[in-house]
């Protein structure tokens, strides 16, 4: 049963990450290329009328989170205290950001937004990047000193960064020099991603700029995925060790690989929708490849004294998870209905949607 | 310990106080908005959908507001209160993501479609978003209030050996005796709310003589709406909510009411007084004979339970706040139900427009049915001290226990600080759509 639970969460993770993912990517083009207002328009009407229902997955997956592995919910929020806190301030600038620019025409008005929006956007991509590389290393379960525990065993705390920026370091903090590394690989799928979803959604003047700059990130994409995996084993020295003994799991590594090829031939692609597949098979691959070489794991521990948190040990009670299921199955099946009517009201190109105009 | 404590109570009482201003509004006006936008299909009169879309314009904002400040109030359970999450996750967890899948997601895909789709729908459908688009907010509601229901009335659950709440029934998380009432209590007051800001924006309009059709019908619907929400709000349901706390919480319904010491012969109502805890006594108190006897158990002479029959570690952490949260309520609803009924009468006398002081009295009220529904809910929160799970598992034994007091500090500053940017963004952009009014837009 908590397994069922366990892959039902990280689809729903895995579906935030590609839909709200693109929003992300938007903000990020909004800031570096949306020159003038024209292009600023394309994009917010892009996704305008998506992104308040793309950030309900975050909730929803928090509140699965938050029924299915109490345990975990409770560890992890309260030991990514910090950035956890700060992530809901920059889904507040992004979300007024949006909001509020259309409400006042004035250009120090609307600068202003247009910066919350871009630099939130920023922000969180560089987050949540990191989120899941202090994941994958672990975290001094227990705060352990000296080989004895100072708070229960599935209890901990992490400053923001420590002195040496070392994904080793007894100390760890949330920044170090591999989650840092993380969060720039995420900034650059999302930006590839979310420029693959303007040049989908419109017709805008700058699509034809954004494919030179997804094939020109891709490169960039390709050499720190490699570099990653190059360096991993620092990390988790048998990275590859549930691939091994369970070699079907090896078809995550090459969606991830379509994906990124898929990129490089972005100038090419008949329809403006190819991108925006291959960046999502990217985004899917590489975050279940990476859930996948941690299995059953949800989150190391890096001390000896205290076991790491696993899918069994964090999930709660069988009849809860149980009587779970029949509501959400329900649920489930409404929010496909949601989506289909939302993406068909929407569909095609939404350069006219006027997003925003009060 | 107990700075660390402070600060964690601080945080959720002061992020969960500003986000539900604007709920208490959305949800009820919805209803509203759904009403106009029914009574425009039915008589054809487009003066009921302009006065649809001007109320969607400043439920949009608020819903926005809403929508901004709800996510840290999910969040918090884990960040904040990592001990009590841990220990009923699987329990409250259930109600929690039900909310998420159930209302937020219905929400926010139809909200787009009604605040754009009119065009694109026909009135038909558009009527449909609306409709669907408060389903979603009145779920949401109910969902928080099993919630809120389970902590102060726990029901359905066993507790295993490691201290762990589980669930043993899910039927009777629907079913436990504190959720209806508090619910249609709830829902009452956020339709007071808005038929108050519904009421006082058209009075604001006729005042001024600047749209004043819409002015009057404005204040038409809101006085309607209010005067038969409010009577909701004190009977039955504001009745069944006291009844539930004399049974269930004795020693909170004492401390409510300003109960030091169990009188013989029945008890009196305190209308105005303040609590003096040390000295376990009411000062400059105005009060009526047996009232609280006849109300609580229908009987003049039966008595009502002092704190003095209680112990002491029972006592709600804050017996003057609890005692104000109250009195301020329920004063306030009953002013309300004065306000909106002198005001029925005046309509039916054809002479409301006309009178002025009422109209005057009824635009200074809009901040009222917010403080009512504020205290309401500290009375009900602070009431439910030093419990977090009534009576088996205290607010002390709750909190994250590796997040320091200086981190808390920390980022209850900064939502301080982010809340009164967004609270003044709010007021300018309301005042801008107030200034505007409803006439039909053109762009």
């Amino acid at each position: 049963m908590e397994y069922f639970w366990y892959i039902i969460l990280v689809i729903m993770l895995a579906v935030y990450v590609i839909l709200d993912g693109y929003d992300f990517g938007a903000g990020i083009i909004h800031l570096f290329f949306a020159k003038t207002e024209k292009d600023k328009k394309a994009i917010t009407n892009a996704i305008g009328p998506f992104w308040d229902a793309n950030e309900v997955w975050l909730i929803a997956a928090g509140g699965v989170l938050f029924f299915a592995f109490p345990t975990l919910y409770a560890s992890s929020f309260s030991g990514f205290y910090l950035p956890l806190i700060m992530v809901l301030w920059l889904l507040i600038f992004r979300a007024v950001g949006l909001e509020l620019r259309g409400q006042i025409h004035n250009p120090m008005w609307e600068a202003v937004w247009d910066k919350a929006f871009g630099i939130a956007s920023l922000l969180l991509a560089l987050f949540f990047g990191a989120a899941l590389g202090n994941v994958v290393r672990g975290v001094n379960l227990g705060m352990v000193e000296n080989g004895v525990s100072t708070q229960e065993a599935h209890y901990f705390f992490l400053p923001l960064w420590n002195e040496t920026f070392s994904p080793q370091a007894e100390h760890q903090g949330i920044i170090d020099w591999f989650t840092l590394m993380l969060g720039v690989i995420a900034v650059v799928a999302l930006t590839i991603h979310g420029a693959n979803w303007i040049i989908f959604k419109t017709n805008s003047d700058l699509n034809t700029k954004l494919k030179d700059v997804v094939f020109k990130l891709n490169f960039v994409l390709f050499a720190l995925v490699i570099a990653s995996l190059l360096i991993w084993h620092i990390i988790e020295p048998k990275p590859f060790h549930n691939f091994m003994q369970y070699p079907f799991l090896w078809v995550l590594p090459a969606i991830t690989f379509t994906g990124l090829f898929g990129l490089f031939k972005v100038k090419s692609f008949k329809k403006d929708g190819y991108g925006f597949l291959f960046s999502t098979l990217f985004l899917l691959g590489g975050l279940s490849s990476t859930v996948a070489s941690i299995f059953p794991k949800l989150l190391p521990s890096t001390n000896d004294v205290n076991p790491s948190l696993t899918v069994e040990n964090v999930a709660a009670h069988e009849y809860g998870l149980s009587m779970g299921m029949s509501w959400f199955f329900v649920a489930l099946l409404l929010v496909l209905v949601y989506m289909i009517v939302q993406y068909r009201v929407f569909k095609g190109k939404m350069d006219d949607v006027g997003y925003g105009e009060h | 310990m107990e700075e660390m404590l402070f600060y964690d109570r601080m945080q959720f009482a002061f992020t969960v106080t500003f986000h539900y201003l604007f709920p208490q509004l959305t949800m009820g006006l919805s209803l509203l908005i759904v009403y106009f936008k029914w009574k425009f299909l039915k008589t054809d009169n487009e003066e009921y959908n302009d006065a649809a879309k001007f109320w969607m314009r400043i439920f949009a904002l608020n819903f926005a507001m809403g929508v901004v400040t709800g996510i840290p109030m999910e969040f918090q359970f884990g960040t904040n209160w990592a001990k009590f999450s841990e220990l009923t996750g699987g329990i409250i967890g259930q109600t929690l993501a039900m909310e998420g899948m159930f209302s937020f997601f219905l929400e926010s895909s139809f909200l787009g479609l009604f605040l754009f789709g009119e065009k694109l729908l026909g009135h038909k459908l558009h009527f449909l978003t609306g409709f669907l688009v408060f389903l979603g907010s009145w779920m949401s509601g109910f969902l928080i209030i099993a919630t809120h229901s389970w902590m102060q009335n726990p029901v359905g659950y066993e507790i295993l050996a490691n201290g762990k709440f589980v669930l043993n029934n899910f039927g009777a998380l629907f079913t436990n005796p504190w959720l209806w009432p508090s619910y249609l209590h709830n829902q009452a007051a956020s339709i007071v709310t808005s038929a108050f800001v519904v009421t006082g924006i058209g009075a604001f309009y006729i005042l001024s003589k600047k749209n004043v059709a819409f002015g009057k019908i404005f204040v038409k619907t809101g006085v309607v709406f209010g005067l038969i929400s409010s009577i909701i709000v004190a009977m039955p349901t504001g009745d069944l909510l006291a009844k539930n706390v004399v049974k269930h919480q004795p020693v909170t319904f004492a401390a409510m009411e300003g109960i030091f010491h169990t009188e013989k012969g029945g008890s009196e109502i305190v209308l105005i007084g303040q609590p003096d805890v040390q000295n376990k006594k009411l000062d400059n108190k105005i009060a009526v004979p047996n009232i609280l006897s006849f109300l609580t158990y229908g009987n003049w002479d039966q008595e009502v339970k002092g704190l003095n029959e209680f112990p002491e570690e029972n006592y709600p952490t804050n017996i003057s706040g609890l005692y104000y949260g109250y009195h301020i309520m329920v004063g306030l609803g009953t002013i309300f139900i004065g306000m909106m009924f002198l005001a029925l009468v005046q309509l039916f006398r054809k002479k409301l427009f006309e009178t002025k002081w009422l109209l005057w009295a009824f635009m200074f009220a809009v901040p009222f049915p917010y403080i009512a529904n504020t205290t309401g809910w500290y009375t009900a929160e602070l009431g439910r001290q030093p419990w977090l799970v009534y009576n088996l598992m205290r607010t002390t034994s709750g909190a994250s226990p590796t997040v320091s007091s200086g981190n808390t500090l920390f980022t209850l500053l900064g939502f301080i600080g982010l809340y009164l940017l967004l609270g003044m963004l709010f007021l300018i952009l309301a005042g801008k759509i107030i200034r505007k009014g409803p006439h039909p837009q053109t762009h």
